[in-house]
Order: C-alpha cells, then structure tokens, then sequence
C-alpha cells in the first residue's frame, strides 16, 4: 500500500509550501477575521438598532450571504471586484485586482455576515439592565457600546468567534478555485507537476488536521477557563 | 459600468448542445438537489449513530464517537473530497482501485459519499447536543420501566432528541446543498460549476450568476417553508412548540 510512497517529494517542497502557500493561508484568515469581526459587528449592530432601514438591510445581506455557497461568492466577487474598483476610483475600465486582495475581500464580506450572527447573539446576551445603566449615567449610544455592552459581548463570544475563525482557515482552502497558490493550491501544484497525488494531498490533509485540532483544542481550554472566571 | 448586459443569453442555445444556457443551468440544478439528497441520507444515518455512541455510558463508544467527530471536523471539505477522489483509489489494491477510477458517474458517488460523510459529524454533534438537553428523569424513568438501553433510545430519547434538534438540523442540510458546489472541483457539473460553464461559453458573467444566485435562494425558500410544515406535523403537544 505505501510500498512506493515517496516522502521526499515532501522535503523538497516544504520550503515552497510552508513559506508561499501556508503564509498566504495564515495571512488570509487573520485579515479576514479581523475584517469579518469589524463589518460584522457593524451589521450586528445595524440589525440591532431601532432605524427600520438599517436593521432590514443588514437581515437582507446576512441572510442573502448565508444561503449562498462560498464556491460561488468566490466566484462573483473574482468577476465583481475589478468593477467596483472602476466604480470606486473613477477610472474607465475595470481595474485589475491581484489574486489575494481579491481573496481578502471576498472572505471578509462572506464571513462578516456569519461573524454579525456570533456578534447579534452577544450583544442580545448582555442583560438589559446593563444598556439602561449606561443610559441613566449620561452616556452616549456610541459610548454605551464601546464601553459597556461590546467588551461584554466579545468576551462571552469568543469561544465561538475563535471557532468561526478556525472554519474560516479551512475554508480559505476553497480559493483553490481560482488556482491561487494558499496551501493546498501549492500542495495540488507540486503534486500535479511530480505525479505524486497520494503523498501530498495525505501530507497537506495531515497539517490541516494537526492545525485545526490544536487549535480547537485551545478553544475548548479558553471556553473551560472563561467558564470559571464568570 | 460598461458591462454589456444581456439576459436574453439564457434562450440562446448552448454550445453543449443538449438545449439553451437555461436547460444547462437548471440540469445543474437538479444534480445540485440530488446530491444533497444522498449526501444527506448518509449525513443522517451516520450522525445519529455516532451522535448516540458519543452518549452511552461506554467509554470506548464515547471515545470511538469522539474521534470520528474530530476526524471529519478538522479537514476541509475540499481536502477529504481529494482524498476520496485522488488518493483512496491509489490506496486500494490494484485491480479494485483501476474499478473505481472508471466507474462512470465517480465524481457524483464521491460527492455524495464525502459530503455526506464530512456533514455526518456535524449531524452527531447535533444528536448529542439534543440527546444531552433531555432531562436526567427521562432516562432514568424508563431504565426504572426495565427498558434496555436500546429501547430507552429507540422509544424514549431519540423521539424527543431528533424533534428539539429539528431547526439546526435544518440548517445543516441547508449547508449540505451549499457544500455541495465544493464538488465541482473533483468534476461534479452542478449548479455552481453550470453558472461558471456558462459564462466561460457566453462570457455573460454576472447574468450566469445572478440565475445561479437566485436558483439558490429558492431552494433555500423552499426547504425552509418544507421544514417549518415537517416542524409542526411532528411537534408534541404540550412540549416545547407543541400547543
């Protein structure tokens, strides 16, 4: 079964994997995170707020989002980006848009739209009295947010958060669709030009089984010890 | 915008020459349904007996439950359905793993069969979920009846379990159709794979995904009003939704 399994097609590609295709993996999810964190709080928020046209336009975008498959948001934010750039910058064709801003931009819309469902429930999760404290002190909307109800509802969240993030890591892996270099292009690109499917599509498996369960192992130590401080 | 818009592409005939753009993308539309549908079957059955292993008092069941759930949990979809596709056949012996490779209709099996199995942990987390929310009395009432534990399942748990697990169960087979557009990199032509075919033919890009994005919505439209109806039909009277 692994009588001819050649594990040096590995060695000599690890630098290409790890330096080109795990760093653009890695980069991704974190400035997508922190982009779907951001829009996505934002849309908790509208969603949230008594203005009967924000609160309806973020349901329609997290709902629309949310039934899509991230396959094709993919591919209408590939064909859609340079359009919006023209439209954005004034100029008078489409510009071109590189492969990872492209990326980028897709995973932090798509996301935001899971990450606004976390960020809806943690806010909803404050108890009411805590808003109408901040009110009866003289602080703002704004302020109320920022000081009182947003630090609370990103500490009861973040469990989730961290664990949308590790579902956000194995899904970079579909920008393989676009033929980009992240890991498991560069995987699928070395395998495809030595022949040697079985060795690293099973190496590239194996590291994002070993990230991922790292990973969520250290979620679920994070969720036991917020657990106690509570 | 200078985008030439026209949406009167979908009547033109494709060049597969099996009808009009239309023909193509709703044929794509029905591999999409059928896929989900097997990869669900086999979501369900799996999940709900690794979700009921991960609650028997045994701790090699919990365990064996344990591990199949991080298993499938901790890899991309896109990355098991590589492996089923490109690296189980090259595994097998010889003449079983040349079978495989020129089974007509691999890349709809392998789907089904990936899909399937990958959703199967998220379903068996939702089983447990469901199983561990009965009350403590419930089990205890009918151990106390002198059910075994299979009939305590059979009659008293999973009944209750499968009604309170109903609305994500919903959501997870609406992630099952999404998930299955992932499939048409290992050569699935389904919906998602159809729009894009269509717009490499006619180069109509945003029309060939807009009815891509719109056959979506429907389905999901659909399975939620079907599920709502399915909700009400099984719903206990005087337990939770149950009037």
């Amino acid at each position: 079964m692994f009588a001819n399994f050649d594990f040096d097609v590995i060695r000599r590609s690890l630098t290409y994997l790890f330096f080109d295709g795990m760093t653009f993996t890695l980069t991704l999810t974190s400035l997508a995170t922190c982009g779907g964190i951001i829009f996505g709080t934002l849309l908790a928020m509208m969603r949230l707020s008594g203005f009967w046209l924000l609160s309806r336009f973020a349901g329609l975008y997290v709902d629309l989002m949310r039934s899509l498959p991230l396959v094709l948001v993919i591919f209408w934010f590939y064909f859609l980006v340079p359009y919006i750039g023209q439209w954005l910058t004034g100029a008078s064709r489409p510009i071109r848009v590189g492969a990872f801003a492209s990326s980028l931009v897709t995973f932090t819309l798509f996301e935001a739209a899971y990450f606004s469902e976390i960020m809806r429930a943690g806010i909803q999760s404050i108890s009411r009295g805590q808003p109408a404290a901040a009110q009866a002190l003289g602080l703002t909307y704004g302020q109320t947010m920022r000081y009182v109800v947003l630090p609370q509802a990103f500490r009861n969240m973040l469990p989730v958060l961290l664990t949308q993030t590790i579902v956000l890591f194995q899904d970079t892996s579909l920008v393989y669709v676009l033929s980009i270099p992240d890991f498991l292009g560069a995987a699928s690109k070395v395998a495809q030009r030595d022949g040697r499917l079985v060795e690293m599509y099973l190496f590239a498996a194996l590291v994002y089984f070993v990230i991922s369960c790292v990973a969520s192992f250290g979620v679920r130590r994070l969720q036991a010890r917020l657990a106690f401080a509570r | 915008m200078n985008y030439h818009w026209n949406w009167r592409v979908f009547w033109e005939p494709a060049p597969s020459g099996t009808g009009t753009y239309l023909d193509m993308l709703l044929s794509g539309l029905v591999l999409t349904i059928e896929t989900a549908l097997c990869a669900w079957i086999i979501a369900l059955a799996f999940g709900a007996v690794i979700g009921v292993l991960r609650t028997l008092p045994s701790k090699t069941a919990s365990l064996v439950g344990f591990a199949y759930v991080e298993f499938f949990r901790n890899m991309p979809l896109l990355v098991q359905l590589f492996l089923w596709y490109f690296v189980l056949p090259e595994l097998l012996p010889r003449a079983s793993g040349l079978w495989l490779k020129q089974l007509p209709g691999a890349p709809f099996y392998t789907a089904a069969i990936g899909i399937g199995l990958f959703m199967s942990a998220r379903v068996a987390e939702q089983t447990r979920a469901g199983i561990s929310s009965l009350p403590r009395g419930q089990k205890l009432a009918a151990t106390a009846l002198g059910l075994t534990t299979a009939q305590t399942y059979r009659y008293v748990l999973l009944p209750m379990a499968f009604r309170i697990i109903l609305p994500p169960l919903t959501s997870e087979f609406l992630s099952t159709i999404k998930n299955t557009s992932v499939a048409l990199t290992i050569g699935l032509i389904e919906l998602t794979a159809e729009a894009r075919a269509m717009q490499e033919f006619s180069f109509q890009v945003f029309e060939a995904f807009t009815a891509a994005t719109v056959l979506y919505l429907l389905i999901n439209i659909v399975v939620v009003i079907v599920m709502r109806f399915v909700e009400r039909g099984v719903a206990v009277p005087g337990y939770i939704t149950g009037k």
